[in-house]
């Protein structure tokens, strides 16, 4: 008999195979993955807590058998047959499905200067028992990508007794994802913790004793690590004849051209209508997208919508961000001396984005209440949310009219 | 035998809002739902040991700052993922303008 079967168990398989079952699907539901060992969190990975990089499990043995999924770790797929609607796996044998779902993730981008297999990159377990156990006091570790991995393993590292230098080549640091106010602020962190960040510099190669940059420089290093981003897992795809654009590309219900086919998380391309095809990278949307995939695998018909969440720790600092932070902030919510809230609104003034940044978690509610009135699509003032004493919340239910 | 031990003032407490508290070692969140009644939980979440009191409260759901795990605070009950185990819940009682707690 054929069922359900998702290729990918990391966080978005194992939600969207839970899903599946949450919506009442009682055929076979089988998870391929290729890591051996039960699925685990990747989030405690770059944000280890005082033991190291844990193990955390999404769920326990148990709890699979208590929803009668099938967990084939160690398992990797090599070939999907859209026409017989089966999957070759590793082991040689073929699994037939009725419905596939593709989380296959994606992987760090490799470094492709002279040397560059000597930088380690992180993803998996095993990457992190790695670095964490090369990383020991005194080592000089080469970070090369001033992202929100690279500078969150800087923190990690720099507190366990490493020299960090780490070497960016674009303009500043968290260019890409963070509003600069909040990434400004930070980079003086690092800065006052020992973090030596470098901009606007590219390597030229690597030895297994420094990186050697273009210009002729030379920085020392025991061990390098390259966070230069990760490229979305698509060969699968792209072999099964499947459309792929920056992802494996999917509707908004997450349905690839092959209407049996679903792709979800890290690796798919989501194709918004006026909006183009967008791709989100975040524990929170692999979580997401996999609830609604896996519900629809079972016949649902739910559709993805934005906005996407995320979270940073570094040091005692938390980030968070939910939707389109792009441009100049329209507001600024100031809670205290350490803690600020950026609000961005559209033309129609309605917010479309918010990050914030505080020590521990003093962001967090309002930048929950911020995702609730973007997905509410209601018009606020610029100066309610500037006002640190009104309750967001009350933005959200307007009292009502006498 | 229970063991009321005065938590705050009722009024120290927003409407559908929660506060941290600790005693003899131990953390607790209070809350008050919008129908002004009063609860409380174990303070950190079972996920990651989070402070709950950083969450957000909306009707009888306590949403945990971190990972966005959800419990209903008059049950404990786990409602949403990545929480799968469920919070300690204690009784409480409103005296004379403040909140008792039996711990």
């Amino acid at each position: 008999m054929s069922g359900i079967v998702i290729i990918g168990a990391g966080e978005c398989g194992v939600r969207a195979a839970f899903a599946a079952r949450a919506e009442g699907f009682d055929g076979e539901v089988t998870l391929v993955g290729d890591e051996c060992g039960m699925p685990y969190e990747r989030p405690p990975l770059s944000k280890p807590d005082a033991n190291g990089a844990t193990l955390k499990p999404i769920c326990t043995a148990e709890m699979l058998a208590a929803k009668n999924i099938m967990l084939l770790d160690g398992v990797a797929a090599k070939h999907i047959n859209r026409e017989a609607s089966c999957v070759r796996l590793s082991t040689g044998e073929d699994l037939k499905y009725s419905r596939l779902l593709l989380a296959t993730g994606a992987s760090p981008r490799r470094l492709t200067c002279e040397g560059g297999e000597h930088a380690v990159t992180l993803r998996t377990i095993e990457d992190a028992n790695r670095i964490y156990s090369a990383a020991v006091k005194g080592t000089r570790t080469v970070i090369i990508g001033a992202g929100l991995i690279g500078l969150e393993l800087a923190a990690e590292l720099v507190g366990r007794g490493n020299k960090i230098t780490v070497l960016e080549a674009g303009p500043v640091p968290l260019g890409r994802n963070v509003p600069q106010p909040l990434a400004q602020r930070i980079v003086e962190r690092h800065l006052a913790e020992g973090v030596d960040i470098v901009c606007n510099v590219e390597v030229a190669r690597i030895s297994s004793r420094a990186v050697e940059l273009v210009g002729g420089q030379l920085i020392a290093a025991d061990l390098v690590v390259a966070a230069i981003g990760v490229v979305p897992n698509t060969d699968l795809a792209q072999a099964a004849g499947l459309y792929i654009g920056n992802g494996i590309a999917v509707d908004e219900a997450l349905r690839t051209i092959d209407t049996n086919i679903f792709a979800a998380g890290d690796c798919a391309s989501v194709n918004f209508s006026g909006l183009g095809l967008q791709r989100f990278e975040t524990w929170q949307n692999a979580q997401f997208q996999g609830e609604i995939a896996g519900r629809n695998l079972a016949g649902a018909s739910g559709v993805f919508r934005p906005p996407v969440w995320f979270w940073s720790d570094q040091y005692d600092l938390g980030l968070q961000g939910v939707g389109q932070t792009i441009g100049k902030a329209t507001a600024q919510r100031t809670l205290s001396d350490d803690a600020k809230i950026l609000f961005y609104l559209n033309d129609a003034g309605q917010l479309v984005g918010a990050a914030g940044l505080g020590v521990g978690n003093a962001v967090a509610k309002d930048i929950k209440l911020a995702q609730k009135l973007i997905e509410a699509k209601v018009a606020v003032a610029a100066a309610s949310l500037e006002d640190p004493t009104t309750n967001l919340k009350k933005l959200l239910k307007p009292a009502p009219a006498n | 035998m229970a063991n009321w031990i005065d938590a705050c003032a009722a009024d120290d407490i927003d409407e559908e809002d929660v506060i941290r508290f600790d005693h003899d070692g131990r953390t607790f969140a209070v809350y008050r739902s919008p129908d002004d009644n009063y609860f409380c939980t174990d303070g950190l979440c079972t996920h990651e040991q989070v402070h709950l009191a950083d969450g957000l409260v909306m009707d009888h759901t306590i949403e945990c700052p971190k990972h966005n795990g959800q419990f209903d605070y008059r049950t404990g009950e786990a409602t949403r993922t990545p929480v799968c185990v469920n919070l300690g819940v204690y009784p409480v009682k409103v005296e004379g303008g403040r909140v008792l707690i039996d711990i």
